[in-house]
């Protein structure tokens, strides 16, 4: 067993866990944030991005103790005050959701993208999404649902 | 109005609760699996009752609580729980004018009510429904014949509303099973075996202990194996070991013998459809052509198994106290999953409660079934102990039940004018059909996985031919077109490898996108436009109206050269639900890869409740479709199924998403028609017949890989 701190949603969380434990299940049985979900265990999901220092990444395989002294974000916490977020607005606007498990780990996605990009071309909207998989195929309601975040039309590709 | 849902639940007080807080409960035995029908079933109990769509609340489907309902399945819970909740909710209004009409001493005729609260027009009195209710019971039956809305009268149904549940998906706090918790609770995982015949031969006692005496629970029940701690990461790894522990007679494995010879070679069980329903007269031969035929053509398409492959792995999350077992889990069907369980443990059926809790999206019947009855399993074994279960991937796409192999062999004669004047098609597969549904003999326990492995196990449920209209891989096979001279014909094909049962649509997929692809080669035969071709054969003025919307919409024929092509199809869900038309742009690469640029979706489906849920229904079944026809099919060798993750069952991807452009038809006052299933066919005929039109390629084996591609260039 390994003691550390975890920076989440702006709170400063100490953590005791086996070194080796993915962040993922620190988040969701630890620290209650259950936002994040569990689709593979090996990364080729999508479903349990956070952002990490402002990136899209994905929690269910690297240990959680990596991820000391950087500042992590979970779909909670792009609405801590009670406000949606642009994005989640966006994803309700366009009702892009179906079933919805994959849709926390995509609304991470397009923020990642969209703090970078603010008008992502059709091919950095797709790169973003590529490792978001989504079964129910909401995808055409989430493209629309980017689209309408960075309405004023996307770079040319 | 009435539906089987009002035969079994025929009191209002099992549909609707008006509580004190002036909240409406509605309740129903349909499920919502992100298709939605919480929201379509909250608008129309607003819509009855003039309350505001916010104000109601869809409760879970809990076993003794809810309306048994049967499965949320089939394109029929808008006809079903839809039509029940409607009458129920109009009932309940009219009673509540009733009473209200007596406790503000006014005539009936002179109320009025905005959003549950009723005034009349004659004194400055009102009084709300919470008031008249306070909790009570209405004690009547639902009015069948209750007056209902009529479309001019309608302010809810049709409008945008914010679907159920839709922001706390987006904020994360939507509560699937998954994220469930209890005190005290424990993490559990299974230890599969390689395949399905393999046995527990041995097990490392010394591995054993030792995960004990680390304070790992483990479950050996029979060839049953599962582990469970406190801390989920340890009861992963736990997993790991126990399977390392394990020593399993694997007797023969799999067999291997090449699918479609087996499809077409086995045993099988035949019957003949008239109508779209299979009757015991004998199976007509397939003669030569009539005199009057000028063409006869020939053709065989393949569909290979493939899987639902939820994006999250199924769980469940069990208790056992006593003499009962309480299960949380995401079935389609609680009450014949109760039963079955029930049955396979030895338990009454009352001792068992199951509550509906979301799950991923389904599409059919995938893990979540088996994975609540392993929940029990552990759970019996861990008494007092809250339990979550949760299939790994590998146990999910190695151990869901698959959609069938299918194999489609049709023929069709042309008169000089280009008529189709007979029609054969067969149609082989396994079942479709294998949810736990109670039967004598234990078949219904025979149709969860982990009854094959507890002590004493129970084997697995053989295969029986379905009757019925358009069920099971029957569904759909009668076209809806004019033909004359038809010979359907229905297989049930013993000896097959894989678990099967029934996968969004069912067999309609498959036959769609034969019957479709054919409807292609024959308007080519016959030197005809392959819209023109269809509407020729079409009496059914809504079907002909969905092609030619999307035929106008889509700017038909298209695009069509230098490796761009389009291609339409249409079928009507069952013969009896939504019409749907979709055509799709294609563009197949250098590489033989087919890129989808655009589709157009025309449907209807009956009076519309809610447009938004039924578009992204439509646009799903799309992008669904597109990925099996595309990309999918499960593999596997003699040691077992191989397709066991995402790289090795790869599913379509943002990059591959076509741009889409649905079209409603609009019919108010038409009863609502089921629609979650009926684009998927029409996708799979519309890719191969754009495949074709930008190829001169006619693929009819699933899926349109590359490489499928690559060897239909080279014959």
């Amino acid at each position: 067993m390994t003691t550390f701190t975890l920076l989440v949603n702006g709170n400063n969380h100490s953590v005791e866990t086996d070194p080796a434990t993915p962040l993922i299940f620190i988040l969701r049985n630890q620290l209650n944030y259950t936002g994040p979900k569990l689709g593979c265990g090996l990364e080729t999901c999508g479903a349990c991005a956070v952002l990490v220092d402002g990136e899209a990444e994905l929690s269910c395989t690297r240990a959680a103790s990596e991820f000391e002294g950087k500042q992590i974000t979970t779909i909670e916490g792009l609405s801590l005050n009670g406000n949606l977020s642009a994005v989640q607005q966006a994803f309700m606007d366009e009702g892009a959701a179906q079933c919805g498990y994959c849709t926390p780990g995509i609304i991470i996605a397009v923020t990642g993208l969209i703090s970078k990009t603010s008008k992502p071309s059709n091919s950095e909207i797709n790169e973003a999404l590529e490792k978001h998989l989504c079964r129910c195929g909401s995808h055409a309601n989430v493209i629309k649902a980017v689209k309408r975040l960075t309405a004023g039309g996307g770079k040319i590709d | 109005m009435t539906s089987a849902s009002l035969e079994k639940s025929p009191n209002v007080d099992d549909w609707l609760t008006i509580s004190s807080d002036d909240v409406i409960t509605i309740r129903t035995g349909k499920v919502d699996i992100g298709q939605r029908i919480s929201t379509s079933l909250a608008i129309v109990a607003a819509e009855e009752l003039d309350v505001d769509y916010d104000r109601i609340h869809v409760e879970r489907t809990r076993t003794g609580e809810a309306p048994d309902e049967g499965v949320t399945a089939g394109s029929n819970s808008m006809e079903q729980s839809a039509t029940a909740i409607r009458a129920a909710s109009a009932t309940a209004r009219h009673h509540m004018l009733l009473l209200a009409a007596k406790a503000l001493e006014v005539d009936v005729n002179t109320l009025e009510v905005s959003d549950g609260l009723i005034t009349s027009r004659d004194i400055n009195r009102s009084i709300t429904y919470s008031d008249l209710m306070e909790g009570k019971d209405f004690g009547i039956a639902v009015d069948t014949n209750a007056k209902l809305k009529v479309p001019s009268e309608q302010n809810v149904v049709g409008t945008k509303v914010v679907p159920k549940g839709l922001n706390e998906i987006v904020t994360g706090k939507f509560q699937y099973v998954h994220d469930m918790t209890m005190d005290g609770m424990m993490h559990a995982r299974v230890v599969r075996p390689p395949h399905y015949h393999a046995r527990l031969k041995n097990l490392d006692k010394n591995q054993l202990k030792k995960l004990q005496l680390e304070g790992v629970k483990t479950i050996i029940d029979g060839s049953f194996i599962a582990v469970a701690h406190e801390d989920e990461y340890r009861a992963i790894k736990a997993r790991d070991r126990m399977a390392a522990a394990v020593t399993w007679d694997l007797a023969d494995g799999l067999l291997v013998n090449d699918l479609y010879e087996a499809l077409l070679s086995n045993p099988r069980v035949s019957h003949r459809l008239v109508d779209g329903v299979p009757d015991d007269e004998p199976i007509p031969k397939l003669g030569n052509p009539p005199d009057e035929a000028t063409k006869t053509i020939s053709a065989r398409y393949e569909k290979p198994y493939i899987m639902h492959a939820s994006v999250a792995p199924s769980a469940a999350f069990a208790l056992a106290e006593a003499t009962k077992i309480k299960i949380w889990c995401h079935s389609q069907g609680v009450y014949i999953l109760r039963d079955s369980a029930a049955e396979a443990l030895g338990m009454n059926s009352e001792d068992l409660v199951i509550t509906h809790v979301p799950g991923p999206g389904c599409y059919g019947h995938n893990g979540a079934d088996d994975v609540a009855f392993d929940a029990a399993l552990v759970a019996r074994a861990l008494p007092e102990i809250p339990v979550l279960l949760k299939w790994t991937r590998e146990d999910e796409h190695a151990w869901e039940p698959y959609g069938s192999a299918m194999v489609m062999e049709l023929r069709g004669s042309l008169n000089k004018q280009g008529d189709v004047i007979e029609w054969s098609h067969d149609t082989y597969s396994d079942t479709h059909s294998m949810r736990p549904f109670p039967g004598p003999n234990g078949l219904g326990p025979g149709r969860l996985i982990g009854s094959r492995y507890m002590d004493p196990s129970i084997p697995p449920t053989p295969s029986q031919p379905t009757g019925g209209s358009h069920n099971g891989k029957f569904r759909n096979q009668d076209p809806l077109y004019t033909f004359p001279n038809r010979r359907i014909v229905k297989h049930l094909v013993k000896d097959l490898p894989l678990r099967c049962s029934s996968l969004r649509a069912l067999g309609g997929y498959a036959n769609i996108f034969a019957l479709e692809s054919f409807m292609d080669e024959l308007s080519l035969e016959a030197s005809m436009d392959a819209v023109d071709y269809r509407l020729m054969h079409l009496s059914d003025v809504r079907a002909k109206n969905v092609i030619e919307a999307a035929a106008e919409a889509f700017g038909w024929p298209g695009k069509n050269s230098e490796g761009v092509g389009c291609g339409l199809a249409f079928g009507q869900y069952k013969n009896i639900k939504t019409y749907a038309a979709v055509a799709i742009e294609v563009e197949v690469t250098d590489n033989a890869e087919i890129k989808l640029r655009r589709a157009v979706i025309a449907a209807d489906a009956g009076h519309v409740i809610d447009p938004a849920g039924l578009i992204v229904q439509l646009e799903g079944g799309v992008i669904q479709a597109a990925s099996w026809t595309l990309y999918e099919q499960v593999l596997y060798d003699r040691g077992g199924i191989t397709s066991r993750d995402w790289d090795s069952y790869p599913i379509l991807r943002f990059g591959n998403v076509p741009s889409i452009n649905t079209i409603l038809m609009e019919r108010p006052g038409e009863p609502f028609l089921g629609a979650g299933e009926a684009t998927t066919g029409p996708t799979a005929a519309a890719i191969a017949n754009a495949v074709y039109r930008a190829t001169g390629l006619r693929l009819r084996r699933l899926p349109l890989t590359p490489e499928a591609v690559k060897l239909a260039a080279l014959n």
